[in-house]
């Protein structure tokens, strides 16, 4: 199945999610309406032909200005067909937000908390989203481009107490 | 229909510490919360673990991971292409080689740049050896949790020769950095072929060693025979790649599935087992030893066949030009200033590139902006994604096959949390 059959049958199940599709380097990715991210997931995993039975891949991309600022990136992978698909849905910046899709793939569980962690992404229906890789009490999502690199100052003994002082948790 | 979905979701739930420690409600049995971790030598790392026991029995775990966490992929994005390929070397300590492969895949998938054939041959080969030896590390390890000591000191032993040849090669025995953009850092050197062939001699007969150790001690046979199984579909489900899951069944192996590297061109076998329990990862990692020695001979056979040639691409645009022409020629040397100061501007996009590393599928994407440095990076690392089984693995077992499991998931903590 080429990539444009693909295509053309995701159309054909639903006309409306899909937004644009690419090309690059032989391989394809499809810009998916976030609302439909979960149904067209699910047509994916279940169609017979298309097959898409594992979800190797979810991660998040800023944009920092341009609209929608945030992507998240999906990339499911067909045994049968041996073929990789990407899916692309695009967040705005106030509240970005977007359907979990754990209820299908259960693997999507850590690597969604660490879209939440890492860039403030919510995942609605998530069973535990905490953060993953930062401190509990962090503040900010690190891997945003607002945020600076080096922005955090490393303690040593000679400023532990100053650092200490400005942070939440030395107050508990 | 539905209601089966919802049972499977709830089976393979990954609870978060949170979930554990929440005091018991009314009527709910009491269990005891165990801390494991995060400083305990059976972590292979900083990973710890939050263990909710009933007697002796775990009846539900939550990893807590994190301390690792070094910001790699927000450190690779203010660094240019050649420069980010260093923090490659840090995420799996491992296998530095097979991070080094995914990340240069990506990037040459980027500038749609071809490698020369020697550079394929000897990425080929060094990979190969470096499964052997990030297995060696697992076999030690998960022996010495288990608390047969020798099997780690004959492990380490071989290993000690391939990072022999490792330092040979790169100057580096971990940290190697050795695969670059467009082919390879440098040539190999001339004594490269003796140093394999002398391991690849003795390398059959040591992994008969490991076995008369293992493979039929009745004590190494009761602690990993029908604990912490997984089904292939739980395994898929949760994402589980590797020999994991090839262990229950299911022959998945992108050397040969999705070939790169010319791997389609390799004569090996896909090794499987049954039963998906520790024993099986066990079976089915040593059968991957001998496999590798297989690929890695056939690899040497034909960098010899190949002979001296270009073990870097001739673009000069990707690569810098070699020393001796830098003193006679401006535009070398203006190539290489510009390599050097600036880098190279990949096209606009993004791509994906996999590869089996010896822990499972490891998978870089970038997506660039068309400016010399990787506008973001992200690694899909197998350890990672793996540990999400833990806890559907070790649910109904004893607390001291937890370490097992843990051993036999051969986590690398560093990938963990990146």
């Amino acid at each position: 199945m080429d990539h444009a059959a693909i295509i053309a049958r995701l159309r054909a199940y639903d006309p409306d999610a899909v937004l644009g599709d690419r090309e690059f380097r032989g391989q394809l990715s499809v810009a998916i309406r976030p609302e439909a991210i979960v149904r067209i997931a699910q047509f994916l995993y279940d169609d017979p032909e298309l097959s898409y039975q594992f979800l190797e891949n979810l991660c998040a991309v800023d944009y920092l200005g341009r609209n929608p600022r945030f992507e998240v990136v999906y990339h499911l992978l067909s045994f049968t067909r041996r073929h990789r698909l990407c899916l692309t849905v695009g967040l705005p910046e106030q509240a970005p937000a977007v359907a979990s899709l754990t209820a299908i793939w259960p693997t999507a569980n850590y690597q969604e908390r660490e879209a939440y962690d890492l860039f403030g992404i919510t995942f609605v229906g998530h069973p535990s989203l905490e953060r993953i890789l930062m401190p509990e009490d962090w503040q900010g999502h690190p891997l945003r481009k607002d945020v600076p690199l080096g922005g955090e100052e490393v303690a040593f003994t000679f400023n532990q107490a100053r650092i200490d002082a400005r942070k939440p948790y030395a107050r508990d | 229909m539905t209601i089966e979905v919802k049972q499977l979701v709830r089976d393979l739930s990954i609870p978060s510490p949170g979930d554990i420690t929440r005091p018991a409600l009314a009527g709910e049995r009491e269990t005891m919360v165990l801390n494991m971790g995060p400083h305990h030598p059976s972590t292979h790392g900083v990973l710890r673990l939050v263990v909710e026991l009933d007697g002796e029995t775990v009846v539900n775990v939550a990893p807590d991971i994190g301390y690792l966490h070094t910001g790699i992929e927000k450190s690779m994005e203010s660094k240019t292409y050649q420069k980010a390929l260093v923090m490659t070397d840090r995420t799996d300590y491992l296998a530095p080689l097979s991070n080094n492969l995914s990340y240069v895949l990506a990037v040459e998938q980027l500038l749609g740049c071809t490698v020369p054939e020697r550079a394929t041959t000897v990425r080929v080969l060094l990979v190969e050896l470096q499964r052997i030896s990030s297995h060696l590390v697992w076999l030690g390890t998960h022996a010495l949790d288990l608390a047969a000591m020798s099997v780690f000191l004959y492990g380490f032993r071989e290993r000690e020769q391939i990072l022999d040849i490792f330092e040979l090669v790169s100057g580096a025995r971990m940290m190697t950095s050795y695969f670059r953009v467009g082919g390879l850092a440098y040539d190999v050197p001339p004594e490269f072929p003796a140093a394999v062939q002398a391991l690849l001699a003795i390398m059959p007969e040591r992994i008969d060693e490991y076995e008369a150790l293992l493979t039929h001690n009745p004590i190494w046979l009761e602690r990993t025979r029908g604990i912490g199984a997984i089904d292939t579909a739980s395994a898929i489900a949760l994402g589980v790649t590797g020999p994991a899951l090839r262990a229950t069944g299911f022959a998945w192996d992108l050397r040969r599935d999705m070939p790169y590297c010319g791997y389609e061109t390799y004569e090996f076998a896909v090794p499987i087992a049954r039963n998906g329990d520790i024993y099986d990862r066990y079976l089915v990692r040593v059968a991957e030893m001998r496999e590798s020695v297989k690929i890695c001979a056939q690899a040497l056979d034909r960098l010899i066949a190949l002979g001296p040639g270009p073990y870097v691409t001739s673009d000069r645009k990707i690569a810098p030009p070699p020393k001796s022409e830098i003193t006679h020629s401006m535009e070398s040397l203006i190539h290489h200033f510009k390599l050097w100061t600036e880098g190279f501007k990949p096209p606009r996009g993004d791509t994906l590139a996999a590869i089996e590393s010896p822990r499972g599928e490891l998978a870089t994407y970038i997506v660039s902006d068309g400016s010399p440095k990787p506008y973001r990076v992200h690694f899909r690392a197998p350890s990672f994604v793996n540990l999400q089984a833990l806890p559907h693995m070790a649910r109904g077992h004893l607390v001291a096959d937890l370490v097992a499991l843990i051993a036999s998931m051969d986590p690398v903590l560093g990938e963990v949390d990146r």
